[in-house]
C-alpha cells in the first residue's frame, strides 16, 4: 500500500501554469484511469495537488496526463510537478494546511479550503480510510499549530495592519468614530476593513463634496465639508487620511488645541498619502498614534518575518503528529499485508484500533 | 514546620515565571490558562501556610517582616485572581507571577523570620487594619503590573517597533480601564485599613502615620487626577508603577520602624 501526493504550487510553477490545471477533474475520473484506491484533488490558487493511496504502482506520468486531460489547452512536460512519497506526502499535507507552505505564511484560508475539498472526496467515496485518517490527522495539526504558535498573529496587508493597530488601541471598535480624509481607493480600502470590525459612525470629508458623498453612500457613512473636517478631531477616534495635498494639512499646531480636552480618549491618525498629510511631529503628542503608509508597510513585513520565525516551531508540532501518524501507517499496512488483500477492510479496521487507543 | 507549603507555593510561582521565560525565548503563544492555574495552586499552598501561621500564632499571621512579605505575595495573587480573569487580562499572570515569587522567595532566604518572644495578644482592629492594608497592597501591586503593560504597549504603539508580545497584550483602553478599576479598589481598602488603625487601642505611631497618610494622599492625588482628566493615561501608569515602589518602601519603613511591635 503506498501513499503519496503529486503536484504543483506556487514554488514549482507561475501563475499561467497553475490555472490551466485549476479547470480540475473529478476524483472518480482519476482512480478510474490511474488505478489509483483512493484519490483527493486539491486545487487552490496557489496549488494543484493530488493526494493517493494505490496499491499498484502509479507513475507521476499517469496522474499529471489525467489532470491535464481537464486542464486547458496543449499539455506541458510534467517538470514543475512534484512528487512526495510516504512519509514525505504526510509532512508535506501537514505543511500545507497549517499554513507553512503558503505564500503568505500562516495564512488561514489554506485549511477551509482544504477542508472543502476532503469533504467533496468523502461524499464522492474517492477518500477511503487511509486519506480519511490522513486528513483528520491534519485538521489537528492545524489547530495545534495555529493555537501553539505565533504563526498566524500579526497583520500582513495595509489594511489590516490598520484594524489591527486600532483594536489595540480600543479594544471594541463598534463605538468609534472615524473619519476619511480625502476619498481615494486605499481609505476606502482601509474604511471598509474597519466597518467589518463593527465601526459604524464613519465621515467622510473632500474637496470634491460630491466625491466624499459618493464614498459616504458606499460606507454607510455621512459626508462632511471639507472646511469642517479640522473641527471633526474634537469627536473622532480615528483619522484616515489620504488627499493629494502637497503640504501637511494637520500639523502640531493644528492639531494641539482640538485634542486638549480629550484627556484619555486616543486619536489615532492614518496617514496613507504620499506626500504625507499629516506632519510627522503629531506622533509626539500625548495619546496621538500617527502612523503613515511605510510604518504600516514596515509592521506588515514585520509580522510577516514574526510568522516566519515561527515555522521552526510549527514544524516540532508537525514531528511530533508526524511520528503518531507514522506508527498507525506502519500497523494500517502490516494488517494489510497479513489479509487477503481485501485494502479498505483492513484500513479501516486499523482506524478503528487506533480511534480507540 | 509551615514552611514547606510554603516552598510548594514558591515552586508554583517559579513554575509560572519559568514557563513564561521558556515562551518568550521560544517566541511561542503566550497561554494565560497555565500561569492562572499555577497561581491558583500556589495560591492554595499560601492560603494553609497563612491558615496554619495563623493557628498556631492565634492572631493574623502578619507578626513581623516575612510574614508581611507571604501576606502580601497572597493579597497580590488573591487580587489577581479575581481580578485577572474578569478583565480578560489573563497576560497578567505572566507578569504577575514574577512579582510573587520575588517577594516570595525573598521571604523564604532573607534571615526575617524571627518570631516574638511572647505570644501576641489578638486584637481584631489590628489584625482588620493589617490585612486590609496588605490587600490594599496587593491591588495596588496588580494597578502597578497593569502600568508596566500599558506602559509597554504604548511604547510599542508609539515607536512602531512591534514585538512578539505586542500581540499578546490586551489594548490600551482595556488596560487603562483596569488599573482605574484596581486604583479604585486598592484606594478603598486602605481608606478602610487606615480608618480602623485609628480603634485599635494602642498609641499611634508618628512615623508610621505620617507614612501611611503619605501613600494614600498620593494614590489619592492619581484618583483626582483621573477623575478631573488631568492627567493623560501615560502619566498614570508611570504614577502606579511609581506610587507601588514608594509604597513598598513604606511598608518596609513601618515595619524597620516597628521591628519590636507587631503591625
Amino acid at each position: 500500500m503506498s501513499l503519496f501526493c503529486v503536484g504543483i504550487s506556487h514554488h514549482t510553477a507561475n501563475v499561467e501554469t497553475r490555472e490551466r490545471y485549476a479547470l480540475q477533474r473529478s476524483e472518480e475520473a482519476l482512480r478510474a484511469e490511474s488505478g489509483c484506491a483512493e484519490a483527493l484533488i486539491l486545487a487552490t490558487c496557489n496549488r494543484v495537488e493530488v493526494y493517493v493511496s494505490a496499491i499498484s504502482p502509479v507513475t507521476t506520468e499517469q496522474i499529471t496526463r489525467c489532470l491535464a486531460r481537464g486542464a486547458t489547452g496543449t499539455l506541458e512536460d510534467a517538470s514543475p510537478f512534484y512528487r512526495h512519497e510516504g512519509e514525505e506526502c504526510v509532512r508535506h499535507l501537514f505543511r500545507v494546511v497549517a499554513g507553512l507552505d503558503s505564500m503568505v505564511i500562516g495564512e488561514t484560508e489554506i485549511l477551509g479550503q482544504v477542508k472543502k475539498a476532503y469533504a467533496q472526496a468523502r461524499e464522492s467515496g474517492s477518500a477511503g480510510p487511509l486519506l480519511h485518517r490522513l486528513f483528520q490527522r491534519a485538521f489537528r495539526v492545524a489547530k495545534q499549530v495555529r493555537s501553539r504558535t505565533d504563526i498566524t498573529r500579526g497583520a500582513v496587508s495595509v489594511g489590516s495592519v490598520a484594524v489591527e493597530l486600532a483594536v489595540k488601541i480600543f479594544g471594541d471598535l463598534r463605538e468609534r468614530r472615524v473619519l476619511v480624509l480625502g476619498a481615494g481607493e486605499t481609505s476606502e480600502r482601509t474604511v471598509r476593513a474597519l466597518s467589518s470590525r463593527g465601526v459604524t459612525d464613519i465621515r467622510v470629508s473632500n474637496r470634491s463634496f460630491e466625491r466624499a458623498e459618493s464614498l459616504a453612500a458606499l460606507v454607510r457613512g455621512r459626508a462632511v465639508s471639507f472646511l469642517e473636517w479640522t473641527k471633526q478631531c474634537e469627536e473622532i477616534d480615528i483619522l484616515i487620511s489620504s488627499t493629494s495635498a502637497s503640504e501637511p494639512l494637520l500639523t502640531r499646531e493644528i492639531l494641539s488645541p482640538l485634542v486638549r480636552d480629550r484627556s484619555d480618549r486616543p486619536l489615532f491618525v492614518i496617514d496613507i498619502a504620499v506626500p504625507r498629510d499629516v506632519a510627522p511631529e503629531v506622533n509626539d503628542m500625548e495619546g496621538v498614534y500617527l502612523y503613515d503608509i511605510d510604518s504600516l508597510q514596515s509592521i506588515a513585513a514585520q509580522a510577516l518575518a514574526l510568522r516566519r520565525e515561527q515555522i521552526a516551531a510549527g514544524e516540532r508540532i508537525i514531528a511530533e503528529h508526524l511520528s503518531d501518524f507514522r506508527a498507525w501507517f506502519g500497523r494500517g499496512c502490516d494488517a494489510v499485508a497479513s489479509s487477503s488483500g481485501v485494502v479498505s477492510g483492513a484500513l479501516e479496521e486499523a482506524t478503528l484500533r487506533a480511534s480507540q487507543l | 514546620m509551615d514552611r514547606p507549603l510554603l516552598i510548594a507555593s514558591t515552586l508554583c510561582y517559579f513554575t509560572a515565571v519559568v514557563r513564561t521565560l521558556l515562551a518568550m525565548r521560544a517566541r511561542v503563544a503566550l497561554h494565560g490558562r497555565f500561569n492562572f492555574f499555577a497561581i491558583g495552586a500556589g495560591f492554595l499552598f499560601q492560603t494553609a501556610f497563612l491558615s496554619i501561621r495563623g493557628h498556631a500564632l492565634g492572631r493574623c499571621p502578619i507578626t513581623n517582616l516575612f510574614e508581611v512579605f507571604v501576606f502580601l505575595a497572597w493579597s497580590i495573587a488573591l487580587i489577581y485572581l479575581v481580578v485577572g480573569p474578569a478583565y480578560r487580562l489573563s497576560l497578567m499572570g505572566a507578569f504577575t507571577a514574577p512579582l510573587v515569587f520575588a517577594l516570595q522567595a525573598f521571604a523564604l532566604l532573607a534571615p526575617i523570620d524571627v518570631a516574638h518572644q511572647t505570644r501576641l495578644p489578638a486584637n481584631p482592629w489590628l489584625e482588620f487594619h493589617a490585612s486590609m492594608s496588605m490587600i490594599a497592597y496587593g491591588a495596588f501591586a496588580l494597578a502597578c503590573v497593569a502600568g508596566v503593560m500599558y506602559l509597554v504597549q504604548e511604547r510599542q504603539l508609539k515607536t512602531h517597533q512591534l514585538h512578539s508580545i505586542f500581540y499578546h497584550l490586551p489594548p490600551l483602553t482595556n488596560l487603562f480601564a483596569a488599573i482605574t478599576r484596581l486604583l479604585w479598589l486598592g484606594f478603598a481598602l486602605y481608606t478602610a485599613g487606615l480608618v480602623s488603625g485609628f480603634f485599635t487601642g494602642g498609641p499611634l505611631p508618628r512615623v508610621k502615620m505620617i507614612c501611611a497618610f503619605g501613600v494614600w494622599l498620593f494614590y489619592g492625588a492619581i484618583l483626582q487626577g483621573r477623575h478631573l482628566h488631568r492627567l493623560a493615561p501615560k502619566r498614570i501608569a508611570t504614577l502606579c508603577v511609581l506610587a507601588f515602589s514608594a509604597a513598598v518602601s513604606v511598608l518596609w519603613a513601618i515595619n524597620f520602624v516597628s521591628q519590636n511591635r507587631p503591625m
